[in-house]
């Protein structure tokens, strides 16, 4: 359940009575079912958003602008949140970081997506998405945050889509001109940069230095180098996100330089899970884990180890065993369909008694 | 007529165990041309229709608020009949299916929905789901064959109380959703003693809960909400859900009770294949021809073959896919049972009469029904 504010005026005891009421008038359904008709974006209980424009960046990246419904609240720049998006039907989650500033006066949010190779979402919301599109939204969320209010000498490091969290915190009121802001931002060629124009832009203007770092002609950043290139960094404060080699290399040198604790990074979303034939099967309500192939039913692990798995006619057609798959990849027996899920499931709930596990998976069982 | 007589040549002498593999690789290739092929086309139809239901239901329901004026009742009562119809048959039954779980919508999923009926999903599941598209016209399996309370065919026991099914079948249509939920009950497994007590208390609590939800929707609330036309808006409910019942028994008894539908012995289908599995729902149900609005009102439940074979397609593509299965029927040599409403209505119904009555003496000792035949055979062919 979502918290709402209670609105002014009315006695949170008689508006759960009203509520009350409603429902058993649109039993088994609930009033949200209906008033969805009229609007999708009313309801706090199920956060929705409409895509008002996609605005391209790079030949392979765009903003995607969102106004999101009753309930979403306002975040801090740097944040992320999901977004659940139906590519041909399916729905589809993903995390992205708003690049725009909180409190945006037409309400409306930004994201900005780089088609990544096989890539099923970022290719659709670069390629094919279109405004007025509905799509599925979660709170804003994350801890990579400038922090309140931010310190006096910043240092960005970024590479490749890397930029979007920081652009977030570029853009907010909360940095100005008082601010020491330093970014290093890595992409192959210039034309590659995502918010090039606005990054030049605001180093022009003085709000920021920039270091631009090309890696075709330049090679990829030698944080050995960052001292020749922007003076000393153990007084800054540190934001870095990144491709993981590139965020390996700066954690290093920082431990190295004994000042972890000035360094901040993200990570976005581990690449596609690893899949096999086999691999540890993990019922994570239960904590039991157990080993298989890539023949064996996750029905049937789970029922060996001991769990009590919900089940029906065992062949794939009555669906009394679905569940929800945390995390992992699973192969359907019958056709050999590859399922994966990361980051908490996103919603892929899986037939155990006609999957395998292809690689290590999580079961919410 | 005998049960234990074969009185037409087994359907299925003429293939060999490698000719039912083969059509089974067959049945396989049909259902990945949907499966490869599901997409947006087949969202955005599920979705069309779930809004056009919610939409017709509030509608209908405003109307009714004026029913006190006998057009108003009238064009209500057949919105709100049209609505009933279509969230239990193209929406609920083929929802919780999990024909649209592949959406990963947690809003169109078999694990999430609820349905305007009085059984609830998950009773409704076990008992339809897993034990009737599991054990297909399995006697002594697959308690849809009759409900428990009739007797579809020749080799169930006749007993004296099978003398007024004609009758059962009557009320049990008028009354069908609450037939449903008593049948999801199992009464008659906890009567014999093999379900657990606790267990079957807390469906017992589960059902009158939703009933009393139904009905108070029904009966109380929407009536009081239409002020003066409240005993009109109760009368419009009590018409609506009738005929919903009458017109959803009237199909579902399409299913599996027209003649010509074969049944199977319990000993029959021990070891069997996929094949086997997929031959036995090809034997095991009949279709309804028809218009697409026919179609579209019986949730496609008009193509039950290509449903039972493949339960967890998407219902709109039933059609697209019938005419390959009635192909691969025809190349096997295998019958392909199909005929307008009204007449599978009345077979379902002669068979439902005729059964009332035992079985007539057997004139020459046939085959018994727990003989040890080929796999899948049905136990007994039949042409009515």
């Amino acid at each position: 359940m979502t918290t709402t504010r209670p609105r002014p005026g009315v006695p949170a005891g008689l508006r759960n009575t009203f509520a009350r009421w409603a429902e058993r008038v649109t039993t088994p359904l609930l009033p949200n079912d209906y008033l969805d008709l009229f609007d999708p974006l009313r309801s706090p209980a199920r956060l929705r958003g409409r895509i008002t424009a996609i605005l391209p960046e790079t030949r392979d990246a765009v903003t995607v602008v969102i106004k999101p419904g009753n309930g979403w609240r306002a975040h801090r720049p740097g944040q992320f949140l999901r977004l659940g998006v139906d590519v041909d039907g399916v729905r589809h989650w993903r995390c992205y970081s708003i690049t725009s500033a909180p409190g945006r006066a037409d309400g409306c949010l930004s994201i900005t997506v780089k088609a990544v190779p096989g890539g099923i979402v970022s290719h659709h919301l670069v390629r094919h998405a279109a405004a007025g599109t509905i799509v599925s939204l979660d709170a804003a969320t994350g801890e990579f945050t400038l922090a309140s209010p931010p310190p006096a000498r910043i240092l960005f490091l970024t590479a490749g889509s890397g930029i979007t969290p920081v652009m977030g915190m570029l853009r907010s009121p909360g940095l100005t001109t008082e601010h020491d802001v330093v970014v290093v931002h890595s992409a192959p060629t210039a034309g590659d940069v995502i918010f090039g124009g606005e990054l030049r832009m605001l180093a022009r203007t003085g709000r920021i230095r920039l270091v631009e770092i090309h890696t075709r002609d330049d090679g990829r950043l030698d944080p050995a180098r960052l001292t020749g290139l922007v003076g000393n960094i153990t007084d800054r404060s540190t934001w870095a996100c990144g491709p993981e080699t590139f965020l390996t290399a700066i954690e290093s040198h920082w431990a190295a330089a004994g000042i972890t604790h000035r360094l901040r990074t993200e990570r976005f979303r581990p690449a596609p899970v690893a899949t096999g034939e086999g691999g540890t099967v993990t019922f994570s309500a239960t904590g039991t884990s157990v080993e298989t192939d890539g023949t064996r039913s996750l029905l049937e692990s789970g029922e060996s180890a001991g769990v009590l798995m919900p089940s029906g006619c065992r062949m794939g057609i009555c669906f009394g065993c679905v569940a929800p798959l945390r995390r992992g990849a699973v192969r359907d027996l019958r056709n050999g369909t590859l399922t994966t899920a990361t980051d908490d499931g996103d919603g892929v709930v899986i037939q155990t008694c006609v999957s395998a596990a292809a690689g290590d998976c999580d079961v919410a069982l | 007529m005998t049960a234990l007589q074969n009185l037409t040549p087994n359907p299925i002498a003429h293939l060999t165990d490698a000719d039912i593999e083969n059509l089974g690789a067959e049945l396989d290739a049909i259902r990945e041309q949907v499966l490869t092929s599901r997409g947006q086309r087949d969202a955005d139809y599920i979705r069309s229709v779930i809004t056009a239901q919610r939409r017709l239901e509030l509608g209908s329901r405003a109307i009714l608020l004026f029913s006190l004026f006998p057009p108003a009742w009238l064009i209500g009562t057949l919105g709100l009949s049209i609505s009933k119809i279509v969230e239990n048959m193209e929406i609920g039954h083929n929802v919780m299916h999990g024909q649209w779980d592949w959406m990963r919508d947690p809003a169109i999923h078999s694990t999430t929905w609820e349905w305007d009926n009085a059984s609830p999903a998950d009773l409704w599941k076990h008992s339809h789901n897993e034990l009737h598209h599991t054990y297909t016209n399995v006697l002594g399996k697959d308690h849809d064959l009759g409900y428990g309370i009739m007797r579809v065919d020749e080799d169930q026991p006749w007993s004296p109380f099978l003398l007024f099914q004609p009758l059962t079948n009557l009320v049990n249509a008028c009354f069908f959703e609450y037939g449903i939920a008593l049948y999801d009950l199992e009464i008659g497994k906890y009567l014999k003693g093999r379900s657990d007590k606790a267990d079957f208390r807390a469906k017992v609590t589960k059902v009158l809960a939703k009933v009393r939800r139904q009905a108070t929707r029904d009966y109380v609330l929407h009536p009081l909400l239409s002020g003066p036309s409240a005993l009109t808006t109760l009368t419009a409910n009590m018409t609506a859900n009738l005929v919903r019942n009458l017109w959803t028994h009237a199909v579902i008894m399409c299913g599996h009770f027209p003649e010509g539908v074969q049944t199977y012995a319990k000993t029959s289908i021990a070891g069997e294949t996929r094949a086997q599995w997929y031959l036995r729902q090809m034997l095991g149900s009949a279709n309804i021809s028809g218009s697409p609005a026919m179609h579209f009102m019986t949730g496609n439940l008009s193509f039950q073959i290509e449903h039972h074979l493949f339960p967890d397609l998407p219902s709109n593509r039933y059609q697209e896919i019938a005419p390959k299965v009635q192909e691969v029927f025809e190349r096997y040599g295998l019958t392909y049972t199909t005929g307008s409403l009204p007449r599978q209505v009345a077979s379902a119904w002669k068979k439902i009469i005729r059964l009332s009555l035992p079985n007539k003496p057997t004139p020459a000792p046939g085959e018994p029904a727990s003989s040890t035949g080929p796999r899948c055979e049905p136990v007994q062919s039949r042409t009515g």
